[in-house]
């Protein structure tokens, strides 16, 4: 017997009435496993601040505002699809979605090199229904996830990526999650799946983005595969609407000797939080999350990281930052597990977090489980303001203190700007964060 | 090579002026009544024990915001020293070489001296350097206080050695040009070869219309950069002045001579 809630009630519905007419409803996998994740989510219903994952992120906003599933759009669009991100015009190849779904005619792909295959996930469905069989749906659980659950079962498109074998991709691939203005309040669940085959290599960007000032749900998952020896770099940057919640899981599955890392840049919403879960299946992987969030007035900016050492020497490198300013709310709990058979483990895991306000609050926790004695694990996580030395040091140089807090800023989120390879990117990222700085056109191209 | 001592230009206005200081932090009073007055072209020391208030008088000078000025003066080419930031102190051509050079992790040296340099610049009107007009700069200073490339491109201080750090406060201070520099124990800390590079720094930058205030706890400076006076600083008292000479005798007495000579 399914429980249903009031809250939960309208997405149960949604899906009685849809379930028949989703993308892949022929394929019977996934028309079960669909309807097991709903029938999850009916049981688990909205996290509240009771569960212990969901502590310090109150996400009854969430619960509490009827969200109308997206339809897909058609015909011309604004002159700036990718609002407020201007990296359109790179000669890179990419995707857009607009409201979940994928756009053809937005998209660029028809410079992609022999070896990557970039479809719409509703296309993949009918013509690699094989490949995704093994690989959609196998890696982010939802079992205790509310919003994976939903996502499973409602995903109406999003993005499939293919590096065969052996392929190294040099241009990257942009992937832009756009959300426009719509009538009412739309929530959109886009599926990302990304499967790169051994000793392949790419580089993957997801943004997200909407209009100005739109109320909408944002509820993404990505699932990345990684088969022996394959290399993946994937940045996530998060641009939404100011009003915007967006509430997304990233899983990453990495076999032996294979290379991942993420740059997670968090800029936009209202409240938005990230589940970001690497699991490292095979001996030999190196597997890096870093991150960088901005945050301002009342958002709510949750990262959760976990980071799953299941066989021996692996490598896991995490450095997330965090600048806080006026009421903004941070969270950000970083779980590493070393398995009993995962024996020369080494992780490495850091957290700093800069407020810059008084009202401004962070609540951060490691959470480390050590099953193996041989490992190396070190954490550290700091709150702090800028260091008062600094200030004077560079105002007695004759910089204002507006500027001096500037540069201690952007220098504090230096680490993770530096390792953004892709360039258009990379100034992206580091124009918007001076925007947000009192004096950051004197620090920007500092770097 | 000794510098030709320059004291005693007559007709100079005064460049600082500090009348009856006193100073306090906590609610515990460091400066107890300073009076100095310092003219362009002169070369002060000051001298006296740990904790004595030198510092404290650097600091304040700099414009320290964590003390608290409780009674006198400090003027400056005829302004209020204490109503200007610490940044427009700087900008009026006031430098602090720190006893302790604070690490910024993060922040280029190139980037914050350029950054430094074109705020003082914009401060006066004058034209901002570029980055070629600048790195000029940067290299001919480099040369004279024997510093190497490496330095510049590093955080600022970060992971410095003691020496490297001190050397680095007098290349900014070569590079940004003051008026008055005050020099916090930049000798202390430093080996017998560097000591002789950041005196060279120094004295090159002696000049009939800089003045340059050297605080430190030994004659060994002195023998590089030759001061035309010398101040025993006590309990945040100035409490003897002297010429050259001075410095020598409490090399050789010690201060608690002087204490005892005065409290006497
Ligand atoms: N910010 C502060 N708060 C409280 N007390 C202070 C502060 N700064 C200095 N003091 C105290 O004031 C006194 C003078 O300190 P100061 O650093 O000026 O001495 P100094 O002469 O420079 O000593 P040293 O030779 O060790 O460098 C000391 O007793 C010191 O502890
Ligand atoms: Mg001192």
């Amino acid at each position: 017997m399914i429980e249903v809630t009031e809250k939960t009630n309208p997405y149960v519905a949604c899906f009685e009435k849809s379930k028949d007419s989703l993308p892949g409803n022929e394929l019977p996998w996934l028309a079960s496993e669909r309807q097991k994740a709903m029938d999850r989510f009916a049981h688990l219903g909205f996290p509240t601040t009771k569960h212990e994952d969901w502590r310090f992120t109150n996400i009854k906003p969430v619960a509490s505002t009827s969200f109308t599933e997206s339809q897909p759009q058609e015909g011309a669009f604004a002159s700036d699809p990718t609002i407020g991100i201007p990296l359109i015009d790179t000669e890179h190849a990419r995707v857009v979605l607009v409201n979940g779904f994928f756009r053809a005619d937005l998209s660029k792909l028809e410079n992609l090199p022999d070896g990557i295959t970039v479809k719409s996930l509703k296309d993949a469905l009918k013509e690699d229904a094989n490949l995704l069989e093994a690989h959609l749906t196998k890696y982010a659980r939802y079992a205790d996830h509310a919003f994976v659950a939903l996502n499973t079962a409602l995903f109406q498109d999003g993005v499939f990526v293919h590096v065969k074998r052996g392929k190294v991709i040099e241009t990257p691939l942009l992937i832009f999650n756009v959300t426009t203005e719509s009538a009412g309040q739309i929530a959109c669940h886009p599926r990302c799946l990304i499967i790169a085959e051994e000793a392949s290599q790419a580089t993957v960007m997801e943004a997200y983005t909407g209009s100005e000032g739109s109320v909408y749900l944002n509820n993404p998952v990505t699932e990345i595969y990684l088969a022996q020896n394959a290399v993946v770099d994937h940045y996530k940057l998060q641009q939404e609407s100011e009003k915007a919640f967006h509430i997304a899981t990233l899983q990453v599955h990495q076999e032996r000797t294979s290379n991942f890392a993420n740059q997670n840049i968090v800029y936009g919403g209202a409240i938005a939080r990230n589940d970001i879960s690497a699991t490292l299946a095979g001996e030999g992987i190196v597997s890096t999350v870093n991150g960088l969030t901005v945050g301002g007035g009342t958002q709510i900016l949750d990262n959760h990281t976990f980071i799953d050492h299941a066989m021996p020497h692996c490598n896991s490198y995490e450095v997330y930052k965090t600048v806080l300013d006026e009421k903004a709310k941070g969270v950000f709990n970083g779980r590493i597990m070393v398995a009993q058979d995962a024996q020369k483990t080494d992780a490495k895991q850091t957290n700093q977090n800069l407020l810059l306000s008084g009202e401004a609050t962070i609540n951060t926790k490691p959470q480390l489980e050590i099953f193996a004695d041989d490992v190396r694990c070190t954490h550290g996580a700091t709150i702090g303001q800028l260091d008062s030395e600094a200030i004077f040091y560079l105002r007695t140089r004759g910089i204002n203190e507006d500027a001096a807090k500037s540069i201690l800023t952007y220098a504090f989120a230096g680490y993770v700007l530096e390792r953004i390879k892709i360039e258009t990117l990379r100034e992206h990222v580091e124009s918007v964060l001076c925007d947000r700085l009192p004096m950051g056109d004197l620090v920007r191209g500092a770097l | 090579m000794a510098h030709r001592s320059t004291a005693f230009v007559k007709g100079k206005k005064v460049m600082l002026e500090i009348k009856n200081l006193h100073a306090s932090a906590d609610g515990s009073s460091i400066l107890n009544g300073i009076d100095l007055n310092v003219k362009p072209g002169e070369v002060h020391a000051i001298m006296g024990p740990n904790g004595s208030g030198k510092s404290t008088l650097a600091q304040v000078i700099a414009g320290r915001e964590d003390y608290e000025v409780t009674e006198g003066s400090v003027t400056y080419n005829g302004k209020d020293l204490l109503e200007l930031s610490p940044e427009e102190r700087a900008c009026e051509g006031v430098f602090l070489a720190f006893q302790y050079p604070v690490e910024i992790p993060g922040v280029g040296n190139t980037y914050f001296l350029k950054a430094a340099l074109n705020a003082g610049r914009k401060y006066r009107g004058e034209k901002e350097l570029d980055a070629m007009e600048f790195l000029a700069l940067v290299r001919e200073k480099m040369k004279v206080l024997q510093i190497d490339e490496g330095l510049l491109k590093r955080p600022v201080n970060e992971g410095f050695s003691g020496g490297e750090k001190k050397r680095n406060e007098i290349f900014q201070m070569a590079v940004l040009n003051p008026k008055l520099a005050v020099l916090d124990e930049t000798d202390s800390g430093l080996d017998i070869d560097a000591l002789k590079a950041v005196s060279e720094g120094v004295n090159a930058l002696r000049s009939q219309d800089r003045a340059i205030v050297l605080v430190t706890h030994y004659q060994r400076l002195l023998n590089y950069i030759v001061p035309d006076f010398v101040h025993v600083l006590s309990k945040g008292r100035i409490i003897r002045s002297g010429g050259k000479e001075l410095a020598l005798e409490l090399e050789e007495k010690g201060y608690s001579w002087i204490q005892e000579a005065v409290s006497s």
